[in-house]
C-alpha cells in the first residue's frame, strides 16, 4: 500500500515534522496535523477502488495516515446513512439523513479514530496504548487493545456513567478512575505522556487519531452517491470531529470525487458545557474554558483543544454553533428514537436538539438536505432518560389488558 | 520556600532534559521569568506578547490559571505548577 501521508505540519506556524508520535509544535505548541500528497491520493483513490474495498473505514485507507491496513481489527465504520423522513416532517424539513454511528463495534464514532490511532501506534513500535476519555473512547480503546493483544491504560473521570466503566473494564484493561472532571483527566494524561513511552491515542498520537473522523464525511458522500449534503450538524466536544468532517469533504473535492463545494457545518453543544457555542454567539476568536455541568458527559470538555478551529469552520462555511438545555437534550433523544428508531446517547440528543432548534429558527431551510451525525448509542447513558419512559404493568388477566392498556395506548 | 514546576517534554531541550524544576514561590509570571533566567529561550516558547500562548495551559495545584488571575496567579509554597500543551484530548 502506497503511503500518501507526507509529514506532520503545525497548523499555526507551518513548521513540519516527521510522521512520528508528536502532537504539538515544539516551537509554538500549535497542533500538528497530517499533510498528504493529494496528487498521489487522486491517482489511487478512484470510486471503483473504494467501492471494492472492505465494508469498513479501511475502504478509505488511501486517505489515512497509516502504512498498512491492520491485519486484524474490529472493522469500524461504514455505518448506515438513514433517510429520516418522519424526523424531517416533525421538524418541517424535507431531506434529513441520520448518520447512525451507534452501529460501530463499541457503539460510538470513537471506533474510527481508535482504529487509525492504534494501527499507527503499532507501526511506530508502541506496545502500550492509553487514553483520556469521557467514556466512549475508553470503550473503544479497551476493545481494540483486547482485539490486538495490546496492553492498555484507560483514564476516565470517576463519576462517569457506570455503563461506560463496565463496558471498558470488561475487556480486561487497566481502568483508572480519576477523581476530577475530564479536563483534569486530560491534564494528567498529558503529563503522563511526557514521562512514559506509551501511545496516548488522544495525546501524543492525536494527529493520526483525529484523521479517523474524516471517514464520516467520506462515507456520507459515498452513501449519497458521491456528493456532499447542503448542511451537516455535528456534536462538539473538543471540536476535532467537526473540523475533521469538514476536512474530509474538502479532501473529496480536492481529489475530484465530489464537486468542490463544502457543506455548511453546524456544531452542537450542551448549555452546561458550551464554550464553543458561547464564543460563536459572542463573536470571539478564542474559546473561554468553562467548568462542565451537563448530562451530555461525552461532550463535557470545558477546555476544548480544537474549539477555535471548530469556530473557524462554522464561520467560514456559513454555519452556526448552537447549544441546548438539559431538557432539550432529553427531548432530542426521545424525538430521534420515536421518529427514526435510533436510540442515541446524550451527545446525539444534543445533536438532534440543535437540529430541531436550527430548523425552528429558520436556520435550516425546508428544501435543504441536512445530515445529522449521531455518534453514540443510548444504552451508554440510560440514566439520562430512565425517568422519562412509561410502561404498562398488569396481572395476566384479559380485563386488565383491556382496561389498563388498550384505554391508554400511546399513538405513534 | 519552594514550588515544583513540571516541564513538558517539548520544553526539555531547554532544561537539559529536566522534567521537574524546584524554584522560589511567586506569581506564575515571575516563575516563568525565573525559568527564563535559568533556561534562556523558555519564555519565548511560553509567551506571545507577554501573554501565555493560547496552546499552553498552566495549572497551579491542578487549577487552570485562566480560572484564576492568569500570569498574576500566586503560587503558594509547596505548590506544584504544571506546564501542559493544550492541544490534547477529545
Amino acid at each position: 500500500m502506497a503511503k500518501t501521508a507526507e509529514n506532520l505540519k503545525c497548523r499555526e506556524c507551518g513548521r513540519t515534522y516527521p510522521l512520528e508520535a508528536l502532537f504539538v509544535c515544539d516551537f509554538c505548541f500549535g497542533p500538528l496535523e497530517v499533510a498528504y500528497d493529494y496528487d498521489k491520493i487522486r491517482r489511487r483513490a478512484t470510486k471503483e477502488r473504494i467501492s471494492h474495498g472492505p465494508p469498513s473505514l479501511w475502504r478509505y485507507a488511501d486517505f489515512l495516515p497509516v502504512e498498512n491496513k491492520p491485519e486484524v481489527d474490529l472493522q469500524a465504520g461504514f455505518t448506515p446513512l438513514i433517510k429520516a423522513d418522519r424526523l424531517a416532517a416533525e421538524l418541517g424539513l424535507k431531506k434529513v439523513w441520520v448518520k447512525n454511528d451507534t452501529a460501530n463495534p463499541t457503539h460510538s464514532f470513537k471506533d474510527r479514530v481508535v482504529s487509525v490511532a492504534l494501527q499507527r501506534a503499532l507501526e511506530l513500535g508502541f506496545d502500550v496504548v492509553a487514553c483520556a476519555s469521557t467514556g466512549n473512547l475508553a470503550n473503544s480503546v479497551a476493545a481494540h487493545a483486547a482485539a490486538s493483544g495490546t496492553e492498555a491504560f484507560v483514564f476516565v473521570p470517576a463519576n462517569l456513567e457506570i455503563q461506560k466503566i463496565i463496558a471498558t473494564a470488561i475487556y480486561g484493561v487497566n481502568v483508572v478512575k480519576v477523581r476530577g472532571n475530564y479536563d483534569d483527566v486530560n491534564r494528567l494524561c498529558t503529563e503522563i505522556a511526557s514521562e512514559k513511552e506509551w501511545a496516548f491515542v488522544n495525546v501524543n498520537v492525536r494527529p493520526y487519531y483525529a484523521e479517523g473522523s474524516k471517514t464520516l464525511a467520506y462515507e456520507t458522500a459515498e452513501q449519497l452517491g458521491w456528493r456532499a449534503p447542503d448542511k451537516v450538524v455535528v456534536p462538539v466536544a473538543s471540536g476535532s470531529l467537526l473540523t475533521k468532517i469538514h476536512k474530509g469533504f474538502g479532501e473529496l473535492g480536492e481529489v475530484g470525487l465530489i464537486r468542490k463545494k463544502a457543506p455548511v457545518v453546524c456544531g452542537a453543544q450542551a448549555e452546561g458545557c458550551g464554550p464553543v457555542a458561547a464564543a460563536f454567539k459572542e463573536g470571539l476568536e478564542h474559546v473561554k474554558p468553562v467548568k462542565p455541568d451537563t448530562i451530555a458527559k461525552s461532550l463535557a470538555i470545558g477546555n476544548p483543544a480544537d474549539g477555535i478551529y471548530a469556530l473557524e469552520v462554522a464561520r467560514k462555511t456559513g454555519g452556526v454553533i448552537e447549544s441546548v438545555t438539559e431538557q432539550e437534550i432529553v427531548d432530542g433523544i426521545k424525538l430521534l428514537a420515536e421518529t427514526t428508531g435510533i436510540f442515541t446517547e446524550t451527545a446525539g440528543g444534543v445533536t438532534t436538539a440543535v437540529l430541531a432548534k436550527l430548523a425552528a429558527a429558520g436556520k435550516i431551510y425546508p428544501d435543504e438536505e441536512v445530515v445529522a451525525f449521531i455518534t453514540g448509542d443510548g444504552l451508554k447513558t440510560l440514566d439520562a432518560v430512565a425517568d422519562t419512559v412509561t410502561t404498562f404493568e398488569i396481572d395476566p388477566v384479559f380485563s386488565q389488558f383491556e382496561e389498563q392498556v388498550l384505554e391508554n395506548v400511546i399513538k405513534s | 520556600m519552594s514550588v515544583k514546576v513540571r516541564i513538558p517534554s517539548q520544553l526539555r531541550t531547554l532544561t537539559g532534559g529536566e522534567g521537574m524544576i524546584e524554584m522560589d514561590s511567586g506569581t506564575v509570571g515571575a516563575i516563568i521569568m525565573e525559568l527564563e533566567n535559568l533556561n534562556p529561550g523558555i519564555a519565548e516558547r511560553m509567551l506571545d506578547n507577554g501573554e501565555l500562548r493560547r496552546f499552553i495551559n498552566v495549572y497551579v495545584n491542578g487549577e487552570d490559571i485562566r480560572f484564576d488571575s492568569g500570569l498574576d496567579t500566586e503560587v503558594p509554597d509547596g505548590a506544584e505548577v504544571s506546564i501542559v500543551p493544550a492541544v490534547a484530548g477529545g
